[in-house]
């Protein structure tokens, strides 16, 4: 049995369905992503994950005990919100050490010892008596971090915890929560919105959509094998267009430039050039005005040949192609 | 059925329910009190409408109905307009001394309406120094009524003016000015419809308190019947308690209609300024700035000469006829509470600033910051803005009924500051709620997720977090119920007893008496008070906003 079990969990709210029917399995020690656009259920099954919220259908298992009716307090979780909710009255070693303070089986030395330890962990020691209000973004997300893990919890929660950093912060900080995410083994649940951050930190990735799972599975075999239109779309680029009654699907940077005397699969005119550093993506039109990218490695793409309203012919490698049933078109 | 997660933990339902109870046995019950009485006759048999016709077939008594509405829209009409001119020149134009004008508009309301009363006298009674000029005012009965709401609910009008002025989409002038619109047009196309709400609510709140109080009409009313004169003759004078219930559910049909028209209003006056609004810029023009300086400088002239007079009856050896100066005055003598009364106000109103605010903040928490049980807690919303509509005339007697009957095993409390407090506590109540709720609304609901995520009791976040971060608000509290539990009347009249007189009824009894220099001596005490509490809150709040502010600097100056 995983460690935590998320059994055909439905919430309703009023009329609204949240959450429809969603499952999932999450191993100890993994870092999983909910991934999904605004507003299609991440947090509620995040709080619902943590006893802060309750489900209308389904159970929640964690380490094989049914805790769907145990309130959030005996569940034993770490949890970091988008705003941090650091308290703003409090230190950074005050907001780590509050909870430290109920465990009244450790000495006064060892609450200190910890807190001075997890501190160090996330590189806050020299601010540990700055007020959050006198923290940088950065900060401010890894005394949450700090204040979440420091009673050791069985499993960590983390609601876009990076959204509110700016980019380059964001990339930074990406690492080094999965590197602390690795070295304490902490079973972790993360929701996010941005496909990047969860295809690069996530062990696994569930993919969410208007209240229900559209996809589980490893970074990689999300990417490559995207179950539904919304996911091909959703995580990265996917061309779709529709052939002889099917929908098919096939990725920017699989598509291939042939001339016109090689055996091609498509004609496309190109509409706008655009370019992105190592690549350069065509924008092309099919004749019934399908769009295509075509994404080409700058050093072969050639200004002579192409050009606005230039003609190209296009490859389809069958390998890399996709085919979904018609009437699930995004 | 499923089981449901039990949101709140037994502590918390513990606490929801204490407060539950104890509310209604201040609220409900009382009114409930208050209501059977009005139905029953004197022997305590039903007797259907029996009072009532009686009542209105009483000419004596139910002329006062139309003494009262007379009064009261007199009053309010002229309030509304001085407060409105009065907001405008502090916030549509660039006259000097904005603080300055602010704080002397709020005079009134450090002093008992009886004091407004009071001064009144000094100024055009017999004896005033007007009339003493051969400028006679035929000062005891309406004028003087009049005069005294107008002083009374001035403040409340132009405070609530100028919130709805200050909030304002500069946007809108600047589009009208491109098109040329004249100042006028500007007024009354922008400026009028934009607080139009505002009005109506301004309207109903002076009404109320006109119609309702007591103070002034008591002191000064002479021959003039209201309502809430008729109560206290009715109950204090004739021990006609059925009458007196008869009157006391009249005093309620202004505040339940206001409340009405209120609900309507408010549901229509959903926010027009957005994010996007910008501050208006307040155009030059001499000739405004000019009139609403004079304006700003006469109610201020007039408010301050108010309280200078209190100063020279105060101050004088015995007024208009030995003008040397003495402090004998404040010696007070003992028939009247004398200087104990003064110190029987402190104690009770310290007690209900204490206690009023531990009991609305706690209930303001538990209505915004916990769930689940949902009937309960829509009952406790209900119960909390209850007391918007009561009069404090209402709160007196319905305590009367309710906790001096021999049966109620709370009886022990009559005749004691305990009574004094709670009636004090539930007469203020909605305002520090609704202050109590705004601040704890401000506070990330995540803190208690967060806590609760660490096991931390509900009763330590409380504490260490909601409590600190809600100070201001707090001692805004504080200060409230400090600042009018040490200036009521009306609801405290029917409760002291001989043996814990206070302040303020202490004046009144003064004032009956013709000794018009104590009266003063003891309204000076009162002032005196409630203006140190008043700069001591604004002291407390800028000192925490300082804070806030340089640890701020602080972090710009390490990250640069
Ligand atoms: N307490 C609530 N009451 C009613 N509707 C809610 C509540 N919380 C969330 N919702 C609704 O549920 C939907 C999903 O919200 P949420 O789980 O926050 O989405 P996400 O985190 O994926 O952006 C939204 O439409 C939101 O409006
Ligand atoms: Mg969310």
């Amino acid at each position: 049995m995983s460690f935590l079990e998320i059994v055909q969990i439905t919430k309703r709210f009023d009329r609204q369905t949240v959450l429809s029917d969603v499952s999932a399995q999450i191993e100890k020690g993994e870092l999983v992503c909910v991934l999904g656009p605004s507003g299609c259920g991440k947090t509620t099954l995040l709080r619902i994950i943590a006893g802060l919220e309750t489900a209308t259908q389904g159970q929640i298992i964690i380490d094989e005990q049914d805790c769907t009716l145990l309130p959030a307090r005996k569940r034993n979780f770490g949890i970091v919100f988008q705003s941090y909710a650091l308290f703003p009255n409090m230190t950074v070693l005050e907001n780590v050490a509050f909870g430290l303070k109920q465990k009244k089986q450790l000495s006064r030395e060892e609450r200190e010892e910890r807190t001075v330890d997890i501190l160090r962990l996330v590189d806050l020691l020299e601010h540990k008596d700055k007020y959050p209000r006198q923290l940088s973004g950065g900060q401010q997300q890894r005394t949450a971090l700090a204040r979440a893990i420091v009673l050791e919890p069985l499993y960590l929660l983390l609601d876009e915890p990076l959204s509110a950093l700016d980019a380059k912060v964001r990339v930074k900080l990406r690492g080094e929560i999965s590197a602390l995410q690795k070295s304490l083994g902490i079973t972790t649940v993360m929701v996010t919105h941005d496909q990047e951050e969860a295809l690069t930190m996530a062990d696994r990735i569930i993919v969410m959509n208007n209240a229900v799972v559209e996809q589980i599975g490893r970074p990689r075999e999300i990417y490559d094998n995207p179950a539904t239109p919304f996911v091909a779309n959703f995580i990265g680029t996917m061309n779709f267009y529709d052939h002889q009654g099917n929908l098919f699907a096939i990725r920017p940077e699989k598509v291939e430039l042939v001339g016109r005397t090689e055996s091609y699969d498509m004609v496309a005119r190109v509409k706008a050039l655009e370019f992105k550093g190592a690549l350069t993506r065509i924008y092309s039109t099919l004749m019934d005005k399908t769009e295509i990218c075509v994404d080409i490695p700058s050093e072969v793409f050639d200004g002579e040949k192409l050009h606005e309203d230039a003609l190209v012919f296009l490859r389809m490698p069958q390998e890399h192609l996709r085919e979904y049933p018609l009437e699930k078109a995004v | 059925m499923r089981q449901r997660l039990a949101r709140l933990s037994f502590a918390q339902l513990i606490t929801l329910l204490a407060l539950l109870v104890i509310f209604t046995v201040i609220l409900i019950l009382p009114l409930f009190a208050l209501f059977s009485k009005a139905f029953l006759n004197s022997s305590g048999e039903f007797a259907g409408l029996a009072n009532y016709v009686k009542y209105f077939s009483t000419p004596s008594l139910s002329s006062s109905i139309l003494n009262t509405i007379d009064i009261s829209l007199w009053s309010t009409v002229i309030s509304v307009t001085l407060g409105f001119l009065y907001a405008y020149a502090l916030t549509r134009t660039n006259i000097r001394c904005k603080p300055f004008f602010k704080y002397m508009a709020l005079i009134p309301i450090f002093i008992p309406t009886i004091v407004h009363a009071l001064g009144l006298v000094y100024v055009f009674g017999r004896q005033g120094i007007i009339t003493r000029m051969g400028f006679e005012v035929a000062l005891y009965g309406r004028v003087g009524i009049i005069l005294s709401e107008i002083i009374f609910t001035f403040p409340q009008a132009f405070l609530m003016f100028l919130v709805a002025l200050e909030f304002t989409d500069g946007r809108l002038y600047e589009a009208a000015d491109s098109m040329g619109a004249s100042g006028l047009t500007k007024f009354f196309k922008i400026t009028l419809p934009e607080i139009k709400y505002t009005v109506v609510n301004v309207f109903f709140v002076c009404f109320t308190l006109a119609f309702t109080d007591f103070g002034a009409p008591k002191v000064i009313g002479g021959s003039f019947n209201v309502l809430a004169t008729d109560i206290y003759k009715q109950i204090a004078g004739q021990f006609n308690m059925n009458m007196g219930a008869v009157v006391g559910t009249l005093l309620l049909l202004p505040a339940v209609l206001s409340f009405i028209v209120g609900r309507v209003v408010n549901s229509k006056n959903a926010g027009t300024v957005s994010a996007k609004s910008t501050k208006l810029v307040v155009g030059k023009s001499l000739k405004r700035d000019t009139f609403f300086f004079v304006f700003c400088s006469l109610i201020t002239l007039f408010l301050l000469f108010l309280i200078a007079c209190l100063f020279m009856g105060a101050l004088s050896s015995y007024y208009p006829y030995d003008m040397s100066f003495t402090l004998r005055n404040f010696l007070f003598d003992n028939s009247s509470g004398g200087i104990k009364s003064y110190f029987n106000s402190l104690q009770m109103s310290i007690l209900t600033a204490v206690f009023g605010t531990i009991f609305a903040f706690v209930y303001a928490y538990m209505m915004e910051k916990t769930s689940g049980f949902n009937t309960l807690r829509r009952y406790g919303k209900l119960l909390s803005v209850l007391p918007l509509a009561l009069p404090g005339m209402v709160i007196g007697i319905s305590f009367i009924f309710f906790f001096n009957s021999p049966s109620n095993p709370l009886n022990f409390i009559y005749g004691t500051v305990t009574i004094l407090v709670v009636s004090n506590i539930l007469h203020y109540f909605s305002v520090p709620f609704f202050t109590a709720t705004g601040a704890l609304k401000k506070l990330d609901s995540e803190y208690e997720s967060v806590s609760e995520s660490m096991n931390i009791p509900r009763w330590k976040t409380f504490l260490r977090v909601s409590v600190p971060l809600s100070l201001p608000a707090i001692l805004e509290i504080f200060m409230y119920y400090f600042v009018n539990s040490m200036v009521t009347v009306s609801a405290v009249v029917f409760l002291y007893s001989a043996q814990f007189r206070i302040a303020s009824i202490s004046i009144t009894h003064m004032e009956e008496a013709g000794n018009f220099a104590q009266a003063a001596a003891m309204s000076l005490l009162i002032l005196l008070v409630n203006v140190c509490v008043r700069a001591l809150y604004e002291f407390i709040v800028k000192m925490i906003k300082k804070r806030n502010n340089d640890d701020k600097t602080r972090q710009v100056k390490e990250s640069t």
